[in-house]
């Protein structure tokens, strides 16, 4: 027979998403009753990174900062209902994030959970350093170099009994994936239904990207209570199938059309949506409106895994420095443009990069051909916005001395200046034989 | 007399972003006006509303089912979020480029 659903909630779509999301999932998935867990994706391709750096500077760092904020609302009533917690927030630290699981279940009087921590991924020691040489060459020393894995571990932790699963680097949709093919005891090959329910966990990942959020186009687009915006809640079935919905008593809306936004959001060939677990196949996935805000996605097919895994490894690369000067009224446009003129003359060491913000902007590219092909206009309120990349910190910090020297050598009545800088991390990809790359899980110590 | 309106008024779209590669989708708002959206938002229109980023491909795969297609731009993002210098490193706004994009219609709504 048939096993009961699995309601999938998801309470965060990436690093910095709102800490007061995951109470209105919970409180929907503890109303609904059944087996559930809460999903917790907070790792962007960058994050990761940037927990490395932090983890550098302290042993108990480097995993997701706001883990604490997000959970304590909503652990007491996981632990006391049973819904499990799945989180990638563990980024490059996942023991130290358990840690600080079981702690803040201390603070609040909670039982302690049974923790599992999912490693493997951090490929970044000796016993990949061949591999990584041969894939960047052996002068470079990355940062940081994480494998995707996939569901495998988090499906054995879940199988044996854990609360909450702290990960560091999986794919995304694995962290829906895992606790479904634990739930419904599938095999790992069982491709038609891995591959629906990793579309069922792309369509969570991204938190409120499926549920109104990132969607409202005022006129055209609109949405409801987007300042309530509710994350969503999924019910993946045996067949792997899921209805999308979203936590009750918020706003957002889901509709056919946030659904299909974000089925293709990230999806290059949609006959070969690549994870560790799974080829999925969407070309034939047809999505049909099943009661107000639940969505049903159906025909989507499964193929063979790749064979590797994806690898993606961190550099350090100098430095971004960018500066901003605002100019207003008569003229402001022509004032910005030679305020623009005045930093490339003055900055001749930089390849310097230049936005007329309220002109020309976002668009744009680096190499300035679209601003170079707008015509002067005569835009009153434009925002001159520089940036450059360099080699060393001095060089890069001469683009803010420039920036807010305008303000008494530049054209007049320039005004607010903000100038920044930040180190830069760069980025490069190779595959490992997922042989290489053993994922397992064990119990938080 | 042939009218003209920006697809925005007969399609949505998302951008999404991995590493100097970027997927924008085009999703007809009426199945009616698929056939009109296959014919014009085609892989030439949308490589020209971005031909200032240097594109080096673009794939358009259609999807039917959903009345959707999704457009891979390869080479566009300068890098890519960590090596960009724009302010939108991840390109999240392309996808209101392409849906700027003039449709003829020829049939009276």
């Amino acid at each position: 027979m048939a096993k009961q659903s699995l309601l999938v909630g998801c309470g965060a779509g990436f690093s910095g998403d709102r800490v007061d999301a995951p109470g209105p999932v919970v409180r929907t998935l503890a109303a609904r009753g059944g087996p559930a867990c809460l999903m917790l994706e907070t790792l962007a391709e960058r994050t990761l990174a940037l927990a490395q750096l932090r983890r550098l500077e302290s042993l108990e760092a480097g995993y997701e900062p706001l883990l604490a904020r997000l959970l304590a609302p909503v652990l007491g009533t996981c632990l006391e209902r049973g819904i499990r917690v799945v989180t990638n927030a563990g980024a490059a630290n996942p023991a130290a994030a358990a840690r600080r699981v079981r702690e803040l279940a201390r603070e609040l009087g909670l039982r302690p959970p049974r923790i599992a921590v999912v490693s493997g991924d951090d490929v970044s020691g000796p016993a990949h350093a061949p591999f990584l040489a041969a894939a960047f060459g052996g002068e470079r020393r990355p940062v940081s170099a994480n494998a995707y894995l996939g569901a495998e571990a988090i499906a054995k932790a879940w199988d044996a009994g854990a609360d909450v699963i702290v990960t560091g680097r999986v794919a995304d949709p694995s962290l829906a994936v895992g606790p479904a093919m634990a739930h419904h005891g599938w095999s790992e090959t069982d491709w038609d239904r891995l591959g629906r329910a990793t579309m069922a966990g792309h369509l969570l990942e991204c938190g409120a990207q499926v549920s109104g959020g990132y969607f409202a186009d005022p006129g055209f687009k609109d949405v409801p209570g987007l300042a309530e915006v509710g994350f969503p809640v999924a019910r993946i079935d045996a067949q792997g199938a899921c209805v999308v919905g979203k936590a009750d008593a918020t706003g957002g809306c889901v509709t056919e059309a946030t659904v299909k936004e974000q089925l293709l959001y990230e999806v290059h060939d949609p006959a070969a949506y690549l994870t560790p677990d799974v080829t999925a196949d969407i070309t034939e996935a047809r999505v049909t409106a099943a009661g107000p805000d639940l969505v049903a996605l159906e025909g989507v097919r499964g193929h063979e895994r790749p064979r590797n895994l994806k690898v993606s490894a961190f550099f350090e690369g100098g430095w971004f420095a960018e500066g901003e000067i605002s100019y207003a009224g008569p003229g402001a446009e022509a004032r910005a443009r030679l305020a623009a003129d005045i930093l490339a003359k003055r900055l001749p060491h930089l390849r310097l990069r230049a936005d007329l913000i309220g002109v020309t902007s976002l668009f744009g590219d680096d190499a300035g051909r679209l601003l170079a092909a707008t015509p002067a206009g005569d835009a009153r309120d434009v925002r001159l916005r520089v940036a450059a990349a360099h080699a060393d910190l001095e060089g890069a910090r001469r683009l803010g001395e420039e920036v807010t020297a305008l303000y008494t050598c530049g054209p007049a009545g320039g005004g607010g200046v903000r100038t920044a800088m930040r180190p830069r991390l760069t980025t490069a990809s190779c595959y490992l034989p997922r042989e290489a790359v053993p994922a397992r899980f064990d119990w938080a110590d | 007399m042939p009218r003209t309106v920006p697809l925005r008024e007969l399609a949505h779209g998302r951008t999404g972003d991995k590493g100097n590669r970027s997927n924008i989708s085009v999703i007809a708002r009426r199945r009616a006006d698929w056939e009109t959206l296959v014919a014009q938002v085609t892989v030439e229109a949308v490589a020209r509303s971005l031909a200032h980023r240097r594109p080096s491909r673009v794939t358009r795969h259609l999807l039917p089912a959903l009345a959707a297609m999704n457009f891979v731009i390869d080479d566009v993002l300068d890098g890519g979020v960590n090596d960009a210098l724009n302010l939108d490193a991840h390109g999240k706004s392309l996808a209101f480029l392409v849906l700027d994009l003039p449709i003829r219609l020829t049939d009276t709504p």
